[in-house]
């Protein structure tokens, strides 16, 4: 009675709303010509059991869903509240230093979890099964300046369906830096490493920026009107946390000034940018450790294209890199600590990551498969020598873009396409 | 505290006007306070209900909510739940519905019912009445194993299906079956207001075991002389007092119990198959605009099966499923998709969903239609023939 079958067209019609779609396969022009990924290790049969032995791993844990659940995620929720007020609180009391300082961790540690493991995975539609508008993947809205809307659409559509496809997956080293091999070097990668650096004491705007799709409107891709929503979202969302973040809260300790001192509003302020940094300072450290470690494979378009479902699987499995650590480590990182798992199943909640972790590494065991897993400073260690190496200047100028063998190559296939 | 319609003798009038306490009325300013548009600011990206609700789950500004007061048995099949609304609460005027939402292992559970209560009563306390239906999940949980205490999501109350106001002098109120919820809270309200029209009730059940709120009928009967108050047992006619109408409505019942329809407001509620044979008996005697109708219960499969061909396609899911001849919404969730849906009756409007193409027939009017593009609620249509939707 219920039939899956291939769509006929590439997935581009899909609004940025559909947050929790199932996987949907590359579909190549000429249907005939199978995926090459994965063929290293397996053959297509295979493959095909792969598939349908992670389908089935994802099945059990969406049938075994319910009440411990949801009040897992309530109770993560309740602790963010509570450490968000107490933290606000806190920075109150820029005259008494320790409070000040708890202030701003605890600040710091509910934007944290906030963004991980509360906002980005209800937005992946974790929890649409409970049907509660307050963790509903529709409507929630992140404490972040860039706004959920555009940011599903490039992460949960584009990202993780796309993961690692060189030309689609826009997050292989965001459009600024070279983060692998194919990619093409240009003379502004010479600076991945301090522009990294900089990213990461400002990442929230970076994602802000990534989800506006300014290159992907300047080269003709977006149409204006699409664009100039994409804007009004972004500028409307940095209005409201600016407001809230650096001007609101500072504006509510002014009647402190005469009883204590008059710096204490900037104080304040300071509090807010300092919780805010340690916010950005963290997710980039744990995004950046998701995809860009040494080893990470990626792939081009046309080996990815009319994948079946086991290779799908498999570009996610050997496109991505997990993180060890202790619960409370997978809690502040949202569980992306597991991001293998994650981008296997990105709508299962993610305090499941571990049980369907054990299943995954059976599986990568029976078929001789590779599992990219380290402690923090391992993967970090291995994004910072990635982002070195890949710096420097290459002597092969068919890996510089900007170098005339690349250009002639360029334009004939532009040629070859009209 | 809140805006509970007052029922003067005859205009429901807010009760705000002129009835509140002063820790009420700072009770309202507070309230006022928390939603405004500065609170929000501060705890923008989310509600001030987000903060609040961790403090405790009844201090929400906008989200309506409600502890079970009280579950009482009506019949072997039906029960009414009293609630106490949070401030959030409006109020409802006698003839709305509520979307009740309950929590069952994690998920949150949503249908309509009708609230049962006085609409005369100031206060946040009301009732809803429901039938437990044999496959409906949720009324069966309400009917066996809902207990006080439990939290309640509700909707404000909703529907247009309400008595006017002012109340006229004569007034039919006929329903069958559980329909007689939404009927029972304006009956009530009139009997508490004293109104002194005349009012006739017919009401239609399989038997009197069947009947919910038999008992207050009789009080009501007593206490309101005015009122007249027919049962007719469709199954056991033997129930009934003698002399009155019996069988399935007709016109004739109307005459018998001395109702005008051209001169009568009438307000209607139950199963679709009453609701026709009223509404053609009313067309027949030019009496159409006097009538109000509401539908209980929905017919969840087409009755015309002949219909049930071709394929349903889940267009955004790169699904398809044989056309079973049930709902939308039923044949998406048999294929394991989990649209978003609120009532499953047709009035929320929660399960709106584009249909790209393909002809559907609505299970309760019976249209049929078949434009492209165009938005449908999936829990009352059925397809015909191939259909594709957005889902």
């Amino acid at each position: 009675m219920f039939t899956r079958r291939r769509k006929p067209a590439p997935v581009e019609r899909l609004s940025a709303t559909d947050h929790n779609k199932a996987p949907e396969p590359l579909v190549g022009e000429d249907a005939g010509k199978r995926s090459t990924v994965g063929l290293d290790y397996m053959t297509y049969e295979q493959l095909e059991d792969f598939g349908s032995e992670l389908d089935d791993v994802r099945q059990r844990i969406l049938n075994d869903l319910g009440q411990r659940d949801a009040d897992y995620i309530r109770r993560v929720i309740r602790v963010q509240r509570a450490f968000e007020v107490l933290g606000r609180i806190g920075l109150f009391f820029p005259f008494y230093w320790p409070v000040f300082v708890v202030g701003i961790a605890l600040l710091g540690l509910a934007k944290i979890l906030e963004n991980m493991e509360i906002g980005h995975n209800v937005m992946h539609g974790q929890y649409d099964w409970m049907n509660d508008p307050m963790v509903d993947g529709k409507r929630y809205e992140w404490d972040i300046v860039a706004p959920a809307q555009d940011w599903k659409h490039g992460h949960n559509y584009i990202h993780h369906t796309y993961t690692n496809v060189h030309g689609m997956d826009r997050d292989i080293g965001y459009n600024l830096f070279r983060i692998d091999a194919d990619q093409p070097w240009y003379p502004s990668h010479r600076f991945n490493l301090p522009l990294a650096f900089m990213l990461m004491l400002v990442f929230e705007w970076g994602v802000m920026y990534h989800g506006v799709e300014l290159d992907e409107y300047l080269a003709g891709r977006m149409p204006k009107e699409e664009f100039q929503a994409r804007k009004k979202r972004a500028l409307r969302k940095i209005r409201r946390q600016v407001f809230k973040d650096y001007l609101l809260y500072p504006a509510l300790s002014l009647p402190l000034v005469p009883f204590t001192a008059w710096w204490v509003p900037l104080a304040v302020l300071g509090g807010n940018i300092v919780a805010n940094v340690i916010r950005n300072i963290w997710s980039f450290n744990v995004i950046f450790c998701g995809h860009f470690p040494a080893d990470v494979q990626t792939f081009s378009k046309e080996q990815a294209e009319n994948e079946n479902r086991g290779q799908w699987y498999l570009r996610q499995l050997l496109g991505s890199a997990n993180i060890t650590g202790t619960p409370l480590f997978h809690l502040l990182t949202g569980n992306l600590s597991y991001q293998i798992e994650h981008h296997l199943f990105p709508d299962i909640p993610a305090r499941r990551y571990p049980e369907a972790a054990r299943e995954v590494r059976r599986l990568v065991e029976k078929y001789g498969l590779e599992y990219n897993t380290g402690r923090l400073s391992k993967q970090l260690a291995s994004v910072a020598r990635q982002l070195a190496t890949l710096a420097v200047r290459p002597d092969d100028p068919y890996k510089r873009g900007n170098s005339p063998e690349s250009k002639a190559l360029r334009r004939a296939q532009r040629a070859a396409r009209e | 505290m809140a805006l509970a319609p007052f029922v003067t003798s005859d205009h429901y009038v807010s009760v705000q006007a002129y009835t509140q306490a002063p820790r009420e009325v700072a009770i309202g300013i507070i309230r006022r306070a928390l939603g405004s548009r500065a609170v929000a600011s501060l705890t923008s990206p989310h509600t001030v209900d987000h903060y609040l609700e961790q403090v405790h789950p009844m201090l929400t500004v906008a989200l309506v909510r409600a502890r079970v007061v009280d579950v009482r048995r009506e019949t072997g099949q039906a029960s009414t739940v009293v609630l106490r609304a949070n401030g959030a609460w409006s109020g409802f005027r006698p003839g709305q519905h509520v979307q009740f939402g309950v929590e069952v292992n994690g998920t949150r559970k949503i249908r309509c019912f009708s609230v049962s209560s006085s609409g005369a009563r100031p206060g946040n306390r009301f009732s809803v009445s429901v039938k437990a239906h044999p496959d409906g999940y949720v009324s069966q949980f309400l009917h066996h194993r809902l207990r006080p205490g439990t939290l309640v999501h509700l909707s404000q109350a909703e529907g247009e299906f309400v008595l006017p106001s002012p109340v006229p002098d004569d007034l039919l109120l006929l329903s069958g079956g559980s329909g007689i919820t939404p009927v029972m809270s304006m009956l009530r309200t009139l009997r508490d207001t004293g109104h002194r029209g005349r009012v006739t009730f017919l009401h239609y059940a399989r038997s009197r075991a069947d009947e919910m709120f038999a008992d207050e009928l009789e009080e009501i009967a007593a206490a309101m002389p005015s009122a007249r108050i027919h049962r007719v047992y469709t199954r056991r006619p033997e129930d009934a007092a003698r002399g009155g109408p019996s069988g399935r409505f007709t016109a004739e019942h109307l005459e018998q119990v001395g109702v005008d329809p051209a001169r009568t407001p009438s307000y209607v509620c139950g199963p679709a198959g009453l609701i026709a044979a009223v509404r053609a008996a009313y067309d027949e005697l030019g009496a159409g605009a006097m009538l109000h109708t509401e539908y209980f219960k929905v017919p969840s499969v087409d009755p015309d099966a002949a219909d049930a061909t071709g394929t349903l396609t889940f267009e955004d899911s790169v699904a398809s499923a044989e056309n079973s001849g049930a709902t939308i919404l039923e044949q998406a969730e048999a294929a394991g998709l989990t649209p978003a849906f609120g009532c499953r009756m047709g009035v929320c409007n929660t399960c709106a969903t584009r249909k790209n193409h393909g002809a559907v027939r609505h299970v309760i009017s019976g249209a049929v239609g078949a434009n492209t593009d165009e938005t449908i609620k999936i829990c009352v249509n059925v397809p015909v023939g191939d259909v594709n939707v957005a889902l």
